[in-house]
């Protein structure tokens, strides 16, 4: 693993962690490092505990880490909920004058740099600014020039003017200064060497809704819930540009009827929700599919059931997103595996929506939803975008899908499965689309014969889904190893930063990457070719290990994790190497 | 658009299942003629159906239709209209559609102002599951599930319009053919949601809200020197327990429709082949 650096800033909410740790996190990317973030926080406004960490390194990093170099503790609470990441040689920056932290105590042999935050900051220009004096003694400590936070700054307060950005500024020396003063005796061992690498820092709600717009959606209609609002939030103001709108709904039934009309109306459509938001969604689901209408639905998961953990990790939605609704649905289940892999599936889940005339449930997990990682520009290439609207006809060619009394088919038996299309105002093409089983005309009939007809015609076309496109897993690692670990969502990262502490203790392990969930990939031969198989996920009952099980027809090893929080390389690295352990113990 | 345009273009080739003497028939007579007469044809109509007995109007109309979920009608109408301003869309649905398992959906229509009409075929009761209470049967209304009547009052639909900010409410009764057709023509070419609560008798399950009652009882708005632009006027009409009546109850001259509000203009089915221009802009934002 590459020589990396973990820092994090944490207080209570309301205390600006946040901007703090996205400043922090923009400067290390406009400095040529790569950077992954991740969260801690909590489903209120004000009070309890939130951090912002940031790991950085000048070659990728895709995972945390059960470490932390340097952390800005607001709180004596943030402290304590980091003492398990906390080492021997990390740095603690505190404000002593402030009168909840006047009597904190550095645990162990820990450095604490006592740094008046909110009297420097307010001899800058104002105590507000306490977070980036923070931010200029980090500096300091990691050896990373001060200038690099100034374009950050810039970019952060550069629309409220010169004066603050400025001011900001010079709040980061005040930090930068003090230390150097203060503590100019001690050594720090970290340098933060910049690159001349240009990066782009982004989340994968981001990177979801921006797949959203370049794959051509128009229309998002949602109902905020965490984590999935910030899709909403990215939407809003960037969609119109491209002549799209968002609606906010009054809840989530009507979001996805909304986004339903609208892609009945010809537009492509979105919604995204979470848990309990598309548990209310699920009622529409069924009349999506039946009714042959294109619509992507994103679940950015979180812990359930019920309220569960708002603001916490897990992918617990598989069965809901496999099996969800009465009656048998047919549907396409995609959950991306990177912040990056956010960008594409969202715009493949518009052209299989289309292409097939399918609902596909698009999935994140809240780790996946709320990290920023860094990645060259040419990673999200426009020009590579390609929209296939799938069979649409127009008025040159509706008559060939027309009854012999006129009427048009938008469900014509075909071979393939798949029926024509036609958008509201094309001359010949009116039809009904409904929930009732009908007849190619789009009529509600309970004709027998007709009924086994659309059943089968619309599970054809999965199949033709099957043969026609790519399902294909993301592999790492050693191809012949003789253990595999498969993996599905935003677990991909930790497991592969954790090949590598395997494979220095001596495992080589294979891993499989799955980013389709329905239909996926065969893994028979895979599991059959191993002689140890781990599936690792973050839910408590295995549901993608039950998948794999059902498919393979062999058992599995599982790692499951739902506390709440996401897997990390090291701990994940540890864990493995535990399961393989046990596994050659228990079959020897 | 064709200006030779029939009603009967409007109607498919199923036949209605409506018990004989339904209100419905008239209701949905008035609809087909209102679409035809305002310019109209069924390539260019959206109509929105919800489910029970007035949700089978989508299959008898010939037209694009959605035929949805059980008090849906409205969200899908709205996203219709969004993605397509350029045509025209009629969200029709029965009273517990509208004011039972879709009331909440009905409030933020109203508010919206989404330019669409919207026609609610009121029974004042649950026909298609063989009579049962609806939210706008009276209050001693007796009933398979309400035995001695559901002992509270009936929504009043226009109040709840007219308290959401409505643009324009109306009520209509489908045996005054004329009538009808004329207020449904007046909602849809109302710059905004075109409200109209239709009278349309369940002649199996309903022996109190009949045909008799209606024409009885009925005051046309046209005949009295009610001021539709008077929202004190429309208030009262609206508020008055004791009459029944029919007409344009309220319209806001100044009615600014949604797709105005929020320039929602284009016509979002086109899209080009591969990301939009100007897409990398996004990708430079995050730097």
């Amino acid at each position: 693993m590459a020589a990396d650096f973990n820092w994090a800033v944490g207080g209570e909410a309301g205390d600006g962690i946040d901007s703090t740790g996205k400043i922090f996190a923009q400067a290390l990317s406009r400095s040529g490092r790569h950077v992954f973030t991740s969260k801690d926080f909590a489903s209120r406004i004000r009070g309890g505990y939130t951090a912002y960490k940031v790991r950085t390194s000048v070659d990728k990093v895709q995972s945390v880490v059960d470490r932390l170099d340097v952390l800005i503790a607001l709180t004596p609470r943030t402290i304590e909920e980091n003492l398990d990441e906390l080492h021997d040689d990390s740095v603690i920056i505190y404000d002593g004058e402030r009168t909840t932290m006047r009597n904190v105590e550095i645990p162990g042999e820990m450095v604490g740099l006592d740094v008046p935050l909110k009297r420097l900051a307010e001899e800058a220009g104002g105590a507000i600014m306490r977070n980036v004096v923070a931010l200029g003694a980090a500096c300091a400590v990691a050896d990373f020039p001060i200038e690099n936070l100034d374009s950050a700054l810039e970019k952060r307060f550069g629309d409220k003017g010169r004066k603050l950005v400025e001011n900001n500024q010079e709040a980061a020396r005040a930090g930068r200064d003090h230390v150097a003063e203060e503590y100019g005796d001690l050594e720090f061992d970290y340098s933060l060497e910049t690159t001349d690498e240009d990066y782009v820092l982004l989340n994968g709600d981001e990177a979801i809704g921006m797949g959203a717009i370049a794959a051509g959606c128009r229309f998002y209609a949602g109902y905020p819930i965490t984590p999935a609002t910030d899709v909403m939030t990215y939407l809003t103001g960037r969609i119109e540009r491209y002549g799209g709108h968002v609606v906010q709904a009054e809840d989530e039934l009507s979001a996805v009827n909304m986004a339903l009309g609208a892609a009945r109306g010809g537009a492509r459509a979105m919604t995204a929700s979470s848990g309990p938001g598309i548990d209310l969604m699920t009622e529409t689901f069924g009349l999506v599919a039946t009714s042959e209408t294109p619509l992507v639905i994103c679940n950015v998961m979180r812990s359930g059931p019920s309220t569960g953990m708002p603001t916490k990790q897990e992918q617990g939605d598989l069965n809901q997103m496999l099996f969800g609704g009465h009656g048998e649905i047919h549907r396409f289940v995609i959950a991306p595996t990177t912040v990056s892999e956010c960008f594409w599936k969202t715009v493949e889940a518009f052209n299989l929506a289309e292409k097939y005339q399918t609902p596909v449930y698009l999935t994140a997990d809240l780790s996946l939803a709320v990290t920023e990682e860094t990645f060259t520009p040419d990673t999200f290439d426009m020009d590579a975008v390609e929209v296939d609207r799938g069979f649409v006809v127009d008025e040159s060619t509706i008559d060939e899908h027309r009854t012999e009394s006129g009427g048009f088919m938008p469900h014509e038996l075909t071979e393939d499965g798949i029926s024509p299309r036609t958008f509201p105002g094309t001359a010949g093409g009116a039809h009904m689309s409904t929930g009732l089983e009908h007849d190619e005309r789009g009529r509600r009939t309970e004709d027998t014969e007709m009924r086994i007809k659309q059943v089968d015609k619309r599970n054809r076309k999965v199949e033709t889904a099957i043969e026609r496109e790519d399902w294909s897993p993301r592999e790492f690692g050693d191809a012949d190893a003789e253990n595999l670990v498969i993996s599905w969502g935003s677990n991909e990262g930790a497991i592969v930063e954790a090949l590598e502490l395997l494979a220095a203790d001596g495992i080589d392990v294979r891993v499989i990457s799955v980013p389709y969930v329905f239909p996926r990939p065969d893994l028979t031969d895979a599991v059959a070719a191993a002689e140890n198989t781990i599936v690792v996920e973050c839910n408590a009952t295995g549901q993608f290990a039950n998948l794999i099980e059902h498919d393979v027809l062999e058992r599995v090893d599982r790692i499951n994790k739902y506390d709440g929080v996401r897997f990390k390389a090291d701990e994940l690295a540890r864990e493995i190497e535990a399961a393989l352990t046990e596994g050659m113990e228990a079959h020897p | 658009m064709s200006s030779d345009v029939r009603f009967t273009d409007f109607k498919s080739d199923k036949q209605p299942t409506w018990c004989p003497g339904c209100g419905d028939f008239g209701t949905m007579n008035g609809m087909m003629k209102a679409l035809a007469e305002t310019g109209n044809d069924p390539d260019n109509t959206f109509v929105v159906a919800g489910i029970g007995c007035s949700g089978k109007i989508g299959t008898y109309m010939h037209s694009y239709a959605l035929h949805g979920v059980h008090g849906r009608a409205l969200p899908v109408g709205t996203g219709v209209k969004m993605a397509r301003p350029d045509i025209e869309v009629m969200v029709s649905g029965g009273d517990g559609d509208g004011y039972s398992i879709g009331a909440g959906h009905f409030v933020h229509a109203v508010r919206r102002n989404v330019d669409m009409s919207y026609v609610v075929m009121d029974n004042r009761i649950y026909g298609l599951t063989k009579g049962q209470a609806s939210p706008t049967s009276r209050d001693d209304f007796e009933t398979s599930t309400t035995p001695e009547g559901p002992k509270q009052p009936p929504v009043n639909p226009h109040a709840l319009a007219l308290a959401a900010g409505a643009t324009f409410i109306a009520q209509s009764f489908s045996s005054d053919a004329l009538r009808h057709q004329e207020i449904i023509q007046e909602a849809i070419e109302h710059d905004g949601f075109g409200f109209v609560n239709v009278y349309s008798p369940c002649v199996t399950f309903n022996d109190v809200d009949t045909y008799d009652y209606f024409r009885d009882s009925l005051v046309d708005l046209a005949d009295t020197d009610h001021d539709r632009h008077d929202y004190d006027d429309a208030k009262d009409v609206i508020l008055d327990s004791d009459k029944e009546y029919q007409g344009v109850i309220y319209q806001d001259e100044n009615s600014v429709p949604y797709h105005e509000q929020h320039d929602v203009t284009e016509d979002m089915s086109v899209i080009p082949d591969g990301a939009p221009e100007g897409a990398t802009d996004l990708v430079r934002e995050f730097y």
